[in-house]
């Protein structure tokens, strides 16, 4: 579980700043770029916190 | 303006959040934990006949000892908590600021470079070296050097220079929130509100920031960490995003289109022009109540090794330079706008703007505690949120003022400056003292409960700064060896002064 947890929270940080980059190189358009990542912020607000341990300091 | 009526979603998107936040929601699983016995944190009221220094302490009980070594943490924490503590909603404002002042490519890059290495080697050589060695808070070690009647004095200017920052904090979010609301955003020029959605919106937003402050801070500090790598990531990817707008297709051209379209090296009218030096002793000293200050003595006193310090180089290098050159970038392409939610909509889509809010709010939120805890020690008999709330209250007043954002380069420096003399004086007393026969920690010594040496440091050091001819970017430097010179000669007075005392004193104690 910890796994899928940690899998889908970084695809959540893949979809946030890769499709900058195709957008960078005229890949993709602004808006579809727009929209993953939003998926992207939701992916990594579900699944983050259910595996990120609690820091001490 | 960027936000275009094809997102009408977004209203819908914001309140989700908010819900979400407000509701037992997997999302926001850490929320529950916090109970209404929280309020009660630690502290428990005080009686009326405590003195300030009594009430003071008990705020601090819990970190009166030194750490244990069982309690020390690896290089990984410092490395998350830097990276993380420096990525905050005011990197959205710094990055613009630097463009409307006209630095040219070369000054920022090399600048925040220099900079930020500077600052680095001021946590790894000045900072962690005597936290590692005391293992104590700011707060005990300014107590056995200052008593406690000075440091009270001290964490009540902290306490109010934690309320600007947070309003700062809670402006750059309604910039965010007031975006699909409409809201006129504030200019550049702009140093009173300038509409009535500004002024209502920054108490909405100063409400609820306050209202999470009150409920205690570590939930959200966690909170905090986990926003952090996602945010990092919604910097660069917007700056990277707006590029082709400003003519850039590949990394090859980006150096001239920095130079031609984003550090033009031109001011905008009514801006002094930032060269090489206001980038480096800007990038240096922005933080420097917390390295020359010596306020991370509390959270490196937990690393094993000094040279934990290092681990700063990630708050910097992440934060400092890569989020504050995407900034720039932004504003570069919303041609001159430094208000963030609408650069970070330009940037990002909807993500933009929420991470905004994030950014703000995570920072705003600790900042506020913070400066409750400070204030704590100036109200008598006052509950822990009814302190909170009153400083919530001067926050949100202050953060409906836009020159607190538009000013905010002069503010943090003027931050450090105010609390970097009380960092000398402890560098001073742990370092050179012993060297010169002096003793260390003389007012824990004598039992003294303010230390003239120290007051008289502070004090002098900040008006002679005041009258220095230099930008307030540049006092800081000068600043600390004034503090250092007159604290070491203030010192041999005093204690020269007190002879006696020390020696009945000295006797006591052995």
């Amino acid at each position: 579980m910890r796994k899928l947890n940690i899998t889908f929270s970084l695809l959540g940080l893949c979809l946030t700043v890769l499709p900058s980059l195709f957008v960078f190189y005229g890949l993709m358009t602004w808006k579809i770029h727009t929209q993953l990542m939003f998926a992207g912020m939701l992916l990594w607000f579900a699944f983050a916190p259910l595996w990120m341990r609690k820091r001490k300091i | 303006m960027f936000y275009s009526s094809d997102h009408k979603g977004f209203p819908f998107f914001i309140s989700l959040i908010i819900f979400l936040a407000a509701i037992d929601s997997p999302l926001f699983y850490w929320f529950k934990k916090i109970h209404p016995s929280f309020l009660l944190v630690k502290i428990m009221p005080s009686e009326k006949t405590q003195s300030i220094a009594d009430r003071l302490d008990q705020l601090y009980e819990f970190d009166r000892e030194t750490v244990a070594e069982s309690k020390l943490q690896s290089i990984g924490n410092f490395i998350g908590m830097y990276a993380g503590e420096h990525v905050a909603g005011t990197e959205f404002v710094i990055g613009p600021l630097f463009v409307v002042h006209g630095v040219s490519a070369r000054d920022l890059f090399l600048g925040l470079v220099a900079g930020n290495i500077l600052a680095v080697l001021s946590w790894a050589f000045l900072c962690a070296p005597l936290a590692v060695r005391t293992r104590l808070t700011l707060y005990w070690q300014l107590r056995k050097i200052c008593g406690p009647y000075l440091t009270a004095a001290y964490s009540i200017v902290n306490a109010i220079m934690f309320c600007f920052l947070a309003g700062a904090m809670i402006a750059v979010s309604a910039t965010a929130v007031g975006l699909p609301l409409g809201m006129p955003m504030p200019g550049l020029a702009d140093m009173l509100p300038n509409s009535v959605s500004w002024v209502l919106i920054v108490f909405v937003v100063g409400l609820a920031v306050t209202s999470l402050a009150i409920l205690g801070f570590e939930k959200f500090a966690e909170f905090s960490k986990i926003c952090s790598p996602w945010m990092f990531l919604v910097f660069v990817a917007a700056g990277l995003a707006v590029l082709p707008q400003l003519g850039c297709n590949s990394f090859g051209d980006f150096w001239k289109v920095a130079n031609e379209k984003i550090w033009t090296g031109v001011p905008l009218a009514g801006k002094t022009k930032f060269t090489f030096w206001h980038i480096m002793f800007f990038a240096w000293f922005c933080n420097m109540a917390m390295h020359i200050g010596m306020a991370d003595l509390s959270i490196l006193r937990y690393a094993r090794k000094w040279y934990y310090g290092f681990a700063s180089a990630f708050g910097m290098f992440f934060g400092h330079f890569v989020a504050w050159i995407c900034s720039g970038i932004l504003c570069a392409a919303a041609s001159g706008s430094v208000a963030p939610g609408p650069i970070s909509y330009l940037g990002a889509g909807v993500a933009g703007p929420v991470c905004v809010v994030l950014a703000g709010w995570t920072t705003a939120n600790p900042t506020l505690y913070r400066a409750g805890l400070g204030f704590q020690v100036a109200t008598p008999n006052w509950k822990r949120w009814k302190v909170t709330l009153v400083a919530g209250l001067v926050t949100t007043l202050a953060a409906c003022f836009p020159a607190l954002v538009m000013k905010l380069l002069e503010f943090v420096a003027l931050y450090g400056l105010i609390l970097m003399p009380m960092g000398a004086v402890i560098f001073a007393d742990f370092w050179i003292l012993p060297r010169l026969g002096l003793k260390k920690n003389f007012a824990e010594l004598t039992g003294a409960s303010f230390s003239w040496a120290a007051g008289i440091s502070w004090i002098v050091t900040l008006c002679v700064c005041l009258f220095l001819h230099l930008e307030i970017f540049f006092k800081g430097l000068p600043g600390w060896f004034i503090a250092v010179i007159l604290y070491v000669l203030l010192s041999a007075w005093e204690q020269g002064r007190k002879k006696n005392k020390l020696a009945f004193a000295e006797a006591t104690n052995a």
